[in-house]
């Protein structure tokens, strides 16, 4: 069954040198199932990822033909109803826990509180969950964990975090954006795997967002490759290795650099006429 | 499996043990600092302290006498540490023109600065923070382009003048408002007999002492001061809060709040203006203490018996013990306001603790 439909997704930003597209029509479709984006750095991944919960801020601009989730189209959506949407049915993670976990309130607030504000729990109950949800992300003193700050968490433990915060509510989509680039290797493997067995266990749909083919080609069941805000190809994980084009094959080839500079691919042959 | 380096509680408090302590001994050595600063600046002026006191026309032996009394017959190591030792009881010397104790006099004049500046600092941050705010989260709309323009007029327009014009059109044409001074001068009198001074600041004087009708009078003589100065602090704190609460709402925090689905006054009053408080406390504290100094300006149209024309005033008689003591003193409050905005940070930044 269809999840997620997206219909030549555009996200054009007005800057003073004219309008830069960062997204120039995209088009796939999600079942409850695992998608990857993939590609080189500014290539448009997360721009996608942010236009489906219609959080790109001005001067940026949204257009799609359609992006119907769950029989509802977004673009028709109202603020209030895409209020109601995000957290509760779509849900993100992002890159580094250093910046997207608030630096001055506790790690327990944050959790608490979509609980609290939206679902009107009490501080016990929410508490509760809270609590079962950092255990969920094997996080063993969560007592703790929930009166730390931020900044009081390694990588490893605020990446867990955030992922307890955004599975809560049980959502039906998550966006996982780069969720482990900004850790280091060792701890990349336990956060992948916890994210794998909570997903597969609650049957969510997910678009896994990474710049890593080999981890993606892994991880999930399809792929998209995007390149200047462009699909250029898509395929099953498992042919990604096999794959033939350009770009794709250029990806490959670059792949030892993990965690290394992320800039435009400087050996890829960029003649093809995909490439414009 | 444990990774946060969060320290266990026995060394927290050891961690704050020591920095109070290193903050007792800052807080000394500027108070030290502060006084050696007055003290050397009294003996470097040319003005013969002894000759002050005793007059042109003094005999030789009135001149020694109080040359004598003064201590300046001691080493200079000496002369200081007796200031120091006089200081710390509370003893800022005499004034040469009313022959009356400089802290006496400082404690009458202060509290009209502290209430003039307390009331235009509270009066910035309500009306400077929503203004900030407002501007910053509708960028480049006609509430932003007002709330620039507003602030600009407040840099750029002369106190002095729009005191003046406040007076002439609010006092004079209009009369809404008191005229100079603190209260009405039928009030003056009343205040000084009829009402237990608690604080010396008339507001919080007359409010508990239930003179409702003084209270009003007072009110209506301090708000136009309050107000002018009130408008220079709140352009600062607004120009200020409109560019902290941009950089925080450009934040990843504030998306992951926004994929949470939290309502756009929670992202920007809770998860935005906690952050925002960090640099706005500073910014405040020194709006507030730039106006305990006591505007000369301010206080010289308006006739506002306060900090600033007092120490003026001094300085005009070269009355310099009533002008070291004066400087003791608003030095004294810069030291604590920077303590007091010290502490508050480390209340609103965890980080910092
Ligand atoms: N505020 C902005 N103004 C102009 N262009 C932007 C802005 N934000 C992003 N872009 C453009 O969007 C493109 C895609 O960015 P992004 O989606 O973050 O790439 P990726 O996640 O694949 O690295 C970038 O190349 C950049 O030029
Ligand atoms: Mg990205």
């Amino acid at each position: 069954m269809t999840l997620l439909s997206v219909q030549n997704l555009r996200v054009t930003f007005e800057t003073e040198n004219g309008p830069v597209e960062a997204v120039r029509g995209v088009s796939f479709s999600l079942g409850r199932e695992r998608l990857g984006i993939v590609g080189e750095s500014g290539s448009g991944k997360t721009m996608t990822g942010r236009a489906l919960l219609r959080l790109i801020r001005p001067p940026g601009r949204i257009e799609a033909d359609a992006m119907i989730f769950d029989g509802q189209d977004l673009m028709q959506a109202s603020e209030r109803q895409m209020r109601g949407l995000r957290g509760r049915r779509i849900a993100m993670v992002m890159q580094d826990p250093k910046f997207s976990l608030n630096p001055v309130m506790t790690v327990g607030a944050q959790l608490t509180e979509g609980l609290r504000q939206r679902d009107r729990l009490g501080w016990d109950d929410a508490r509760k969950r809270a609590l079962a949800a950092l255990e969920a992300v094997q996080i063993r003193d969560a007592d703790r964990v929930m009166a730390a700050y931020p900044h009081e968490l390694s990588g490893g433990m605020g990446q867990r975090v955030m992922i307890a915060m955004m599975l809560i509510p049980e959502p039906d989509l998550l966006i996982a954006d780069e969720p482990t680039s900004a850790l280091d290797v060792t701890v990349q493997a336990e956060v992948l795997s916890i994210l794998d067995g909570l997903v597969r266990d609650r049957g969510m749909g997910l678009i896994f967002i990474s710049h890593d083919l080999r981890l993606v080609a892994r991880f999930c069941d399809r792929v998209l490759v995007m390149y200047k805000g462009r699909v250029v190809e898509e395929l099953a994980a498992a042919d990604l290795m096999a794959a033939r084009h350009p770009y794709t094959r250029g990806l490959l080839n670059c792949l030892p650099r993990i965690g290394g500079a992320r800039g435009p691919l400087p050996g890829l042959d960029r003649s093809g006429d995909w490439a414009e | 499996m444990t990774d946060i380096s969060q320290p266990g509680p026995p060394s927290r408090v050891a961690a704050i043990a020591r920095r109070i302590a290193t903050e007792g001994a800052t807080l000394v050595v500027t108070l030290l600092g502060l006084l050696l600063m007055t003290f050397l600046i009294g003996r470097v002026v040319p003005i013969d302290p002894v000759l002050s006191i005793v007059g042109e026309r003094a005999t030789a032996e009135q001149y020694d006498a109080v040359r004598l009394a003064l201590g300046l017959d001691e080493p200079l190591w000496k002369q200081f540490a007796i200031y120091v030792g006089d200081a710390l009881q509370g003893d800022l010397g005499q004034s040469i023109r009313t022959r009356e104790p400089v802290l006496e006099e400082i404690a009458r004049y202060f509290p009209a600065t502290l209430e003039l500046a307390t009331l235009a600092t509270l009066f910035g941050v309500l009306v400077g923070v929503p203004a900030g705010v407002l501007a910053a989260t509708r960028p480049g709309t006609l509430a932003d382009q007002v709330v620039r323009v507003v602030g600009l007029m407040g840099y750029s327009m002369p106190v002095f003048w729009l005191g003046l014009i406040g007076l002439l059109v609010f006092y004079g044409m209009l009369g809404w408002v008191g005229g100079p001074g603190r209260l009405d001068s039928a009030y003056q009198m009343l205040f000084e007999f009829e009402v237990t001074q608690y604080t010396g600041m008339i507001l919080i004087d007359t409010a508990l002492n239930g003179r409702w009708d003084m209270f009003a009078n007072a009110f209506s003589h301090i708000v136009l001061p309050a107000g002018l100065l009130g408008y220079v602090s709140m352009a600062y704190i607004s120009r200020m809060t409109r560019s902290f609460m941009m950089n925080e709402l450009g934040q990843e925090y504030i998306t992951t709040a926004r994929v949470k689905g939290m309502p756009e006054w929670r992202v920007v009053w809770v998860h935005a203006m906690r952050n925002v408080l960090v640099p706005l406390i500073t910014v405040i504290a020194l709006s507030y203490a730039y106006l305990l100094e006591g505007s000369v300006l301010t206080e010289t149209i308006f006739a506002w018996p306060g900090l600033g024309s007092y120490i003026t005033n001094a300085l005009f008689a070269a009355d310099m013990p009533a002008v070291l003591g004066g400087t003791v003193v608003v030095g004294a409050v810069f030291v604590a306001l920077n303590m007091l905005s010290d502490i508050l940070y480390r209340v609103v930044d965890p980080r910092a603790r």
